[in-house]
């Protein structure tokens, strides 16, 4: 059994500057996903619209745009559950680089300010390190973040301020720094608070909705503005300590 | 045309191996300058999709001879068992190096790193985060490159073309799909890490960038395939799309059952039953739907994966996304229901030549991962043995790339090499033709799927074939359509077609060859395993033009320990 739908693909071409919407009409059964719906435009049509994809399982994080207004991955959005004709936009707050694809690469590169690894420079280990089950759920949510930028899309501070690190480089962090077996905590939490970091979010939460992997990172950056006063008290008190024991001796 | 860029090493392919390849190199050598050209962003690579997990012979009750032992019987005694022997002795340090690194492996109430049972291994020994296993690997290798600036990363840049002069490897070109520019590159050493050649079929759990491309490009370089003809089919995947529902799930105690509600692989492998290795238990459900055992739905036949009996606890704990991915996209839910499976391609056992060092036959050209075939698989891939092997082997490459790189001078492919592939490319682009790629490859893959599938004979072989001679041809005179550059998928499809061609004809020749069965090659008219002309190598490499039928060589399989014996589960 299939179904008609009206495919409505907004374009964007480099070359020319042109902006148009393509309207496709296509018969979909019911498991066919806007990603097949599109292989299919871009195979039989010769439509020749650019997006990205990989997986087709919901893994990758390639193909996030706007279907119907909201951020989702095209491989796990089947028509059926979609309202006729079905829009598909490119994702928000990234400048367009041609049809469905957009720039993602300074929203990856703010990763860097999330310090994404552990302080181990060690390039052979033959010890464990024990992790206790309670240990690992602390980390067990954010980790599961995809990096497929729809948070990042959804956010209205990101939108306005680029220098904002944004809610995908702030899971990260804070997945991190929960990690037992990290030690650069302090370091990544100076260049969290700092300028650009989690004190820009005012807590919208649109990150949290649209994340299809349920990693919440508005969660995670209230948490981390917690760990962040903390930080900012211990660093403020530290000095004055050191000072006090050092005039005892 | 920009100015030739310069790197000591060039990596294509930002997967496990490649990622694991940079970062080994970055960290034998801070001076030296390493980028990684990946058609896609990193972590987009097909290492995310691997779920149930990396093996390791890291159990109290295991250790590294029963790990090469069931690996080498699972290879039905094709892997070269020096290769084995040194990927299982280094596959625990690789564990706990990424364990350091933050990767959250699933741990036992201790806090000890947990092991689950696989197919095929005679011990839990396969180490695990959930069921994302790959993933979890890929993120952490991938966040751990931002620590050193030596690394850099060409994200979105397709590699069309290796240059090599009369000492070896010299750089690379590659489309910059952004700007919709061309770019030389020269390197002392390049790492090939890009993976299988999957998508050449069309019922496959490999994500659609599987495509061979690096297999293809050290072929027409110059550099030897090994045991091509040997390709994976796992037992369990979702029908129509292929997606892959991990071993795992047996592993933790979940059964196959046919239409009569049986148990069947008592009748097939019944000491080892649903732990039984891939080619036998995919041999079996064929040989189910043959005896009228299957279940008939929409998309084909198929066999019911039933882990109700675990309990929606476990199931949550330790299989999350097969519950998801049953429920998002089959609509069942495992908790409830049994989960429909049928077998889908998998895995390219066959690729690159390497030794252990990751060296090909192409001096300062390098290899890692499913590309390459050193081979550890022999003719069947033990489950879990592929993410440690992209750990083991993407480790070495970088250490003997940076090696190769510290000794060498660089030296630049010519401007007369970098003109003819500027200008092959521009042809495929403006080439005056009526056939549609898409079309071709959607042949191509059923072609595959028919001719080179789980069950083979000569017949087939031969005029599957003569079908990708016939598509060859038909190739010759594509039309592009899209002619904007930037992020144009209609020439990356038909680049990628380009280079699945010859792989298919490569892959269908060797099986042509091998008149035997062994592992994951089975033939109806030679259906026995023949150790006296076949227990060695086939090695195919370019003879003249890129056109012409490749030349094939054999090479004893190295043999240390074990001596060939029946293969019995």
């Amino acid at each position: 059994m299939t179904k008609k739908y009206t495919i409505r693909i907004r374009r964007y071409d480099p070359q020319t500057g042109k902006n148009w919407y393509d309207i496709h009409n296509i018969y979909a059964e019911r498991r066919m996903t806007v990603l097949d719906a599109l292989n299919q435009i871009n195979e039989h049509e010769r439509a020749g619209i650019s997006y990205r994809s990989s997986c087709r399982m919901s893994i990758c994080g390639s193909c996030g745009t706007i279907v119907n207004g909201k951020s989702v991955l095209m491989c796990n959005t089947f028509l059926k559950d979609l309202e006729d004709p079905v829009t598909i936009e490119p994702l928000r707050n990234f400048a367009i680089v041609k049809d469905l694809v957009v720039d993602t690469d300074a929203a990856m590169e703010k990763l860097r300010d999330a310090l994404p690894y552990t302080t181990f420079s060690i390039t052979k280990s033959r010890c464990e390190s024990v992790q206790t089950p309670k240990q690992l759920e602390k980390i067990k949510q954010t980790s599961q973040c995809i990096k497929c930028m729809l948070c990042v899309s959804a956010c209205p501070i990101y939108g306005l301020d680029y220098n904002f690190m944004g809610p995908a480089a702030a899971a990260i962090a804070y997945r991190y720094n929960k990690d037992s077996r990290d030690h650069v905590g302090e370091k990544r939490l100076d260049s969290l608070t700092g300028r650009n970091g989690v004190w820009k979010c005012n807590f919208v939460g649109e990150c949290s909705n649209v994340c299809p992997k349920n990693v919440d990172p508005a969660g995670a950056i209230q948490k981390m503005k917690v760990m962040g006063v903390l930080h900012c008290i211990k660093s403020a008190l530290k000095p004055k300590l050191k000072s006090k024991s050092k005039s005892k001796k | 045309m920009n100015p030739i860029k310069e790197h000591d090493i060039l990596i294509i392919g930002g997967g496990g191996a490649g990622l694991r390849a940079a970062l080994s190199a970055a960290q034998l050598d801070p001076k030296l300058s390493i980028a990684i050209l990946s058609k896609v962003y990193p972590t987009r690579s097909h290492t995310v999709s691997a779920e149930g997990g990396c093996a390791a012979a890291v159990g109290k009750d295991d250790n590294i001879k029963n790990h090469a032992e069931d690996t080498i019987i699972g290879s039905d005694y094709l892997a070269d068992q020096d290769a084995v022997e040194f990927f299982v002795k280094h596959c625990k340090e690789e564990i706990l190096l990424l364990e350091k690194w933050g990767c959250p492996w699933s741990r036992s109430a201790d806090g000890a790193i947990a092991v689950r049972a696989f197919g095929g291994m005679s011990k839990k020994r396969t180490v695990f985060a959930a069921d994302r296993t790959g993933f979890f690997m890929l993120h952490n290798l991938f966040e751990r490159t931002y620590l050193h600036p030596n690394i850099h990363r060409y994200n979105e840049w397709y590699v069309t073309k290796l240059f090599t002069d009369d000492k070896g490897v010299t750089g690379v070109m590659a489309i910059h799909q952004k700007e919709g520019e061309m770019q030389a590159f020269r390197a002392k050493a390049v790492i090939i890490a890009t993976g299988g050649a999957g998508k050449m079929y069309k019922n496959s759990t490999n994500s659609v960038i599987k495509t061979g491309d690096g297999m293809y490009l050290a072929y027409d370089a110059g550099a030897a395939l090994k045991d091509m003809e040997f390709v994976q089919f796992h037992p369990t995947a979702l029908p129509k799309t292929g997606i892959l529902i991990t071993e795992a799930a047996r592993g933790e105690g979940g059964y196959l059952i046919n239409n009569k509600k049986e148990r069947f692989l008592k009748d097939y492998v019944p000491e080892k039953m649903e732990l039984g290795p891939r080619d036998m238990i995919t041999r079996a459900i064929i040989s189910e739907y043959r005896k009228g055992n299957g279940f008939n739905g929409p998309y084909g036949k198929y066999v019911e994966l039933d882990i109700r009996h675990l309990g929606e606890k476990v199931i949550n704990e330790k299989l999350p996304q097969i519950r998801e991915l049953a429920i998002e996209f089959m609509h069942t839910d495992p908790v409830k229901m049994p989960i429909p499976v049928t077998p889908a391609q998998h895995y390219t056992m066959g690729g690159i030549s390497t030794d252990i060092k990751g060296q090909t036959t192409v001096p300062g050209l390098f290899a890692a991962g499913e590309t390459a075939c050193v081979s550890i698989n022999g003719a069947n891939r033990l489950g879990s043995n592929s993410l440690a092997e992209c750990l083991v082997f993407g480790a070495q490459a970088g250490k003997y790339a940076a090696t190769h790189a510290q000794k060498n001078k660089v030296r630049s492919p010519s401007a007369g090499q970098i003109k003819t592939e500027t200008g092959r490319i521009e042809k495929i682009l403006t080439n005056e033709g009526n056939e549609n790629p898409f079309k071709i490859r959607d042949e191509m893959q059923e072609t595959m799927d028919h001719h080179a599938g789980i069950i083979k004979n000569e017949k087939s072989l031969s005029s599957g074939i003569e079908k990708i001679k016939h598509l060859q041809r038909q190739f010759t005179k594509i039309k592009i359509n899209q002619n904007n550059t930037v992020f144009n998928g209609e020439l990356i499809t038909t680049l990628e077609l380009a280079g699945m061609l010859k792989l298919a004809e490569i892959t269908l020749l060797a099986a042509s060859r091998r008149r035997e069965s062994r592992g994951a090659h089975y033939r109806t008219d030679y259906p026995k395993r023949n150790d006296k002309k076949f227990l060695n190598h086939l090695l195919i490499s370019k003879s003249g033009g890129i056109h012409m039928t490749p030349s094939i060589k054999t090479e004893p399989v190295t043999i240390t320990k074990w001596q060939p014996r029946e293969r019995k589960y």
